[in-house]
């Protein structure tokens, strides 16, 4: 491990010398400890997709073919038009935001398409996370999305389509002004 | 024997033990000898039967137990650090099953060597300890809108808790792997059934972020990421990612569900605060507090204040109501992003009252009232309420919450 662990240090100082812009003191190794991961064990962890669309996995599906995902793996918790729940409501609340009685559901309030695809293969469905296939992905998000009349029914969501979708909140995030309170006086 | 025991704890000399001894009032009744043996010694502790504190959580919601949360007993923890067995708790998808000997925490991404490191090779590096508290942003989030008369401070503020944590800078780890300049975000994932995850600004892991593996002196328990989690000090629980599995380098933030749809601040206008990371400086009197009852007389008005963004500089309480403020004395020790422990004595007259408290930190920021942050962020934000609590004690000597009056 160790030996293992001083070759990529050697190749590492190499390449530095060779480009010479590199800064190894700064970025040398301290102490040895750590192994390189294998590009399977990589595969297996790095399941993040970025708004961009990094991450996705090949596959397709559209609402039509993913009601019936939707109907056999998130109606129990979601209902049978996203709205019922018992669980998170995924559909409707578009212009409830600035009212008393707001509503966030993926199409009021989610900013990214992605997010929804990243967050169903990761976390759904509740009881059984990370047993979807990734068109059964697509195809969840698809009807979701189509129920949130963000897409057609028969409009393929794919690694190229999926990050293009325009959400009706994406505009809606501002950063973090605090300390907001109390007002500064001017 | 009692007494002895206690003359020890005290650390006095001989000397002083004598002077005390014949100095005690010799009325007090003489103590009846146990006559019967006590428990052996054994393996691991436990607290006395007598003793039942436990932490809150409602059993009657569609809301699964395991993404629920459950609080801390507030009123009535002592000092500043809370038992491992009752810090607060927040799931998203359950307490997984983790060995030690095959979990380990893979760091990638923009990165010259990503690396994989097990938990004993963490335990091995250069560690440090702190004391911390650790506030889920949804905390007090009760208030907002107006809360409920008969709650008590472990309902309503109970999501807060104060450890020492042990574990190695982040830093230390990114330098391993040689982070690289186009890094500006950390993603962090949890080895939970859901893979909890969050961005983090690099700089944040950077400055002072830990990947912890203790807790109070022991590994971490398993409701707080046994056996590795990401510690960030004054940052909004979620982002202390429990279970810790791995942390990629990005060039922008992966915009998980829980840093979009969650955890962000809905405000009046109908757009929403995202990044809302450091908790605001806070304090809130633990006792008394809502839900007892206190006699005329004197009493001692204790709580504990705290602010992600330095250390508590003065905490005052009031007793009519906000009219006056009188400053209270904090217990030392007083330590950055950690649990300061106030205390202010009283004499309740038997008219009705309203105690609260409030602290300032050292950036100069004072907690300002829940109407204030009403004001300008409406009552739909849901995360973040630092407003002061309010405890309203009526002619009988009931406390409720005070927050409504």
């Amino acid at each position: 491990m160790v030996i293992a662990r001083r070759g990529v240090l050697v190749l590492a100082l190499c390449g530095a010398t060779l480009s010479g812009s590199r800064s190894t003191a700064a970025q040398s190794p301290v102490s040895g400890f750590g192994r390189a991961p294998t590009a399977e064990e990589l595969r297996a962890i790095d399941i993040e997709v970025t708004p961009d669309g990094k991450g996705l996995a090949p596959g397709s599906s559209s609402a039509s073919a993913g009601k019936s995902v939707y109907t056999r793996r998130c109606e129990t918790c979601h209902g049978p038009t996203g709205k019922e729940g018992p669980q998170d409501v995924l559909v409707g609340g578009q212009g409830s935001l600035a009212t008393s009685t707001p509503q966030k559901t993926v199409g009021s309030y989610w900013p990214y398409a992605t997010t929804l695809w990243d967050y169903i293969r990761r976390a759904m469905p509740f009881e059984h996370p990370g047993t979807l296939t990734a068109d059964e992905v697509y195809g969840a998000t698809a009807y979701v999305l189509y129920m949130n009349g963000v897409v057609g029914e028969n409009d393929v969501l794919d690694q190229t389509t999926l990050p293009k979708v325009r959400m009706p909140n994406r505009n809606g995030f501002t950063s973090d002004p605090r300390p907001d309170v109390p007002l500064k006086k001017k | 024997m009692h007494n002895r025991s206690r003359r020890r704890f005290l650390g006095l000399g001989a000397a002083w033990s004598a002077v005390l001894v014949a100095c005690r009032p010799k009325t007090a009744a003489p103590v009846a000898e146990p006559r019967a043996l006590g428990a052996a010694v054994s393996s691991y502790g436990s607290r006395s039967p007598h003793e039942k504190s436990a932490r809150f959580f409602n059993q009657n919601t569609k809301v699964p137990l395991e993404e629920a949360s459950s609080r801390t007993p507030l009123h009535d923890t002592y000092g500043i650090i809370t038992p491992s067995s009752l810090h607060f708790e927040r799931h998203h998808s359950g307490v997984p099953v983790i060995d030690p000997a095959t979990h380990t925490l893979t760091i990638h991404g923009l990165v010259d060597r990503p690396l994989v490191f097990t938990v004993d090779e963490l335990r091995r590096m250069p560690s440090v300890s702190r004391i911390y508290f650790l506030e889920c942003s949804g905390n007090s989030g009760s208030e907002w809108r107006g809360g409920s008369t008969d709650s008590d401070v472990q309902r309503v503020h109970g999501l807060t808790s104060c450890s020492e944590w042990t574990g190695v800078p982040v830093a230390a780890l990114l330098r391993e792997c040689g982070i690289q300049p186009s890094a500006t975000w950390l993603l962090a994932e949890g080895a939970d059934a859901g893979k909890h995850a969050r961005s983090i600004p690099i700089q944040k892991a950077m400055d002072d972020a830990l990947v912890a593996y203790a807790q109070n002196g022991e590994p971490i328990r398993p409701e707080q990421g046994y056996p590795l989690r990401l510690f960030l000090p004054g940052w909004e629980g979620n982002t202390n990612v429990k279970w810790l599995r791995r942390l990629k380098a990005l060039d922008q933030p992966a915009m998980t569900r829980e840093e979009t749809s969650k955890y962000t601040d809905l405000m009046p206008d109908g757009t929403a605060r995202q990044f809302t990371f450091d908790m605001e400086p806070k304090s809130i009197i633990t006792r008394p507090s809502g839900g007892d009852t206190v006699a005329k007389g004197a009493h001692q008005i204790t709580g504990i204040a705290w602010s992600g963004r330095g250390t508590i500089a003065r905490v005052e309480v009031t007793t009519d109501g906000g009219a006056t403020w009188n400053t209270a004395e904090l217990q030392s020790p007083v330590l950055p992003r950690a649990h300061t422990r106030f205390r202010w004595s009283w004499t309740w007259s038997g008219d009705e009252a309203v105690i609260a408290s409030r602290c300032t930190d050292d950036t100069g920021y004072t907690q300002p009232r829940l109407a204030e942050l009403i004001q300008v962020r409406g009552m739909n934000s849901q995360y973040h309420n630092n407003g002061i609590q309010a405890w309203k004690v009526a002619a009988d000597g009931k406390i409720t919450n005070g927050n409504r009056a």
